[in-house]
């Protein structure tokens, strides 16, 4: 954060805005990343039918819409204030990426539309290795569909960006990464530990004689579970 | 692959003795561009416009063909007979998305002289060759990926309200190559710049998608 407000210099053209940069694209090249990896994940639960891979893929999908949805606004917010516009719709990139979004927002209805949990796995994990293909058709389509001419800010290599900012961007990726990581496992415990608690009560629902001591326990509310 | 064959027949059998799908597409094409015609205020259409209207069209006329895909094998235990059959599940996927490119090239059969009738002034018919290979490559991807999530829709309790949610962003980047491989042929001084190169973006996209459908299809149908 440091880095981002005081080392990192001023961006001649843009000024104080285009810090948001060091948000904006780490959290979206996170994401993609997140989107090809629940991929690889689903193919595995695919392959060695444990269903903790398609809650690893689940999560990772999760928590990428998340970034994702955060990546539009920030980038929305990037293009009012350099652009001038809220949203543009020639510039590939922006469009990719809500293409992608919309996309994974339908992994939710997917997956809670199927009952059995073993067949919504299955389904889920087809989807998820589909889609994560899908993600780089689609930009590579999008940036077809455009033949124009944007400044990329990689695509002139190094020389587009003085050392500090590289140094600040990369920083901003790494932390991102940890941040994403960290919410990925997260979710994943808090799932595991719901899950455990859901058969415990299942457990105490099944004993016939209910005790006092299944009492404090149906008082806690009970929470829409996505086992 | 004779299973698949049978499997194609059978359906297209049904469709020809009910006649539910294909005409309900047709309809829906042609109401489509009456209501086009009104929603733009224009009488006749050229370039992207007229490659918009024809491919948002198609693709919604498409959609509703995909949903009737897989509904007799639901409704009547169809899925249950072909599990248990020794033939391979692949095979079902071939024959469903063989059956849903034949309802498209049906509907297009119907919708695209309607189309050239309502809209296009002249030099259809310079176009049409090239127009129907964009048309063709167009409608394997859309059958392959139709099929394939029809098949992931048919389970869910969802259904119907599923399938189009899933298969339009899906289908985006055939989309973008389909209208912009068909807006310089109905530009109004006929052209044939770039074609090649969408022709060649649809074909990937139908590799690509078939390949993931040939691969992923058996997961599809275990129970």
């Amino acid at each position: 954060m440091a880095l981002i407000f005081f080392y990192a210099p001023l961006d001649a053209d843009q000024g104080f805005i285009q810090k948001i940069f060091y948000v904006h694209v780490p959290m979206a090249i996170v994401a993609l990343a997140g989107f090809v990896v629940a991929g690889v994940l689903a193919a595995i639960h695919l392959r060695t039918r444990d269903e903790v891979w398609d809650y690893r893929s689940y999560v990772t999908i999760h928590i990428s819409v998340i970034f994702g949805v955060g990546v539009l606004a920030t980038g929305a917010i990037w293009a009012k204030a350099s652009w001038g516009k809220w949203w543009v719709w020639d510039e590939p990139t922006l469009v990719s990426f809500l293409i992608v979004v919309l996309l994974y927002a339908t992994y939710y209805p997917l997956r809670y539309s199927i009952e059995d949990p073993g067949r919504r796995a299955r389904y889920a994990s087809v989807f998820a290795i589909t889609a994560g293909a899908f993600v780089p058709v689609n930009f590579a389509a999008v940036r077809l569909a455009q033949s124009l001419v944007h400044p990329r800010v990689f695509a002139t290599a190094s020389g587009g960006m003085p050392g500090e900012m590289w140094l600040t961007f990369l920083v901003s990726l790494l932390g991102i990464s940890l941040l994403y990581l960290t919410l990925v496992r997260l979710e994943l415990t808090a799932k595991h530990a719901r899950g455990r608690l859901k058969r415990l009560r299942k457990l105490l629902e099944a004993e016939p004689p209910a005790g006092p001591a299944a009492t404090p326990l149906t008082t806690v509310p009970a929470r829409p579970t996505y086992e | 692959m004779r299973a698949a064959l049978a499997i194609a027949r059978k359906d297209l059998l049904v469709e020809l003795r009910t006649k539910e799908s294909v005409p309900a597409m047709a309809l829906f094409a042609v109401t489509t561009f009456v209501i086009f015609h009104f929603g733009l205020n224009r009488n006749r259409l050229e370039g992207e416009l007229a490659a918009g209207v024809l491919w948002v069209t198609l693709l919604f006329a498409a959609i509703l063909g995909i949903n009737r895909l897989f509904v007799a094998e639901r409704e009547q235990a169809g899925f249950d007979g072909l599990l248990m059959a020794p033939i391979e599940r692949n095979s079902l996927l071939a024959a469903k998305a063989a059956a849903l490119l034949v309802y498209l090239i049906a509907l297009e059969l119907i919708a695209l002289p309607v189309f050239a009738l309502f809209f296009i002034d002249s030099g259809f018919w310079h176009a049409l060759p090239r127009l129907a290979a964009v048309t063709l490559l167009a409608d394997i991807g859309l059958a392959v990926v139709g099929a394939m999530l029809a098949s992931i829709a048919v389970h869910t309790r969802a259904r119907d309200l599923l399938l189009p949610i899933l298969l339009l962003p899906l289908t985006v980047p055939a989309m973008i190559a389909a209208a912009a491989a068909t807006k310089p042929l109905l530009s109004v001084p006929f052209d044939t710049g770039g074609v090649g190169k969408w022709l060649v973006v649809l074909a990937l996209y139908d590799a690509v998608f078939g390949l993931l459908a040939y691969a992923l299809f058996d997961f599809l149908m275990e129970d």
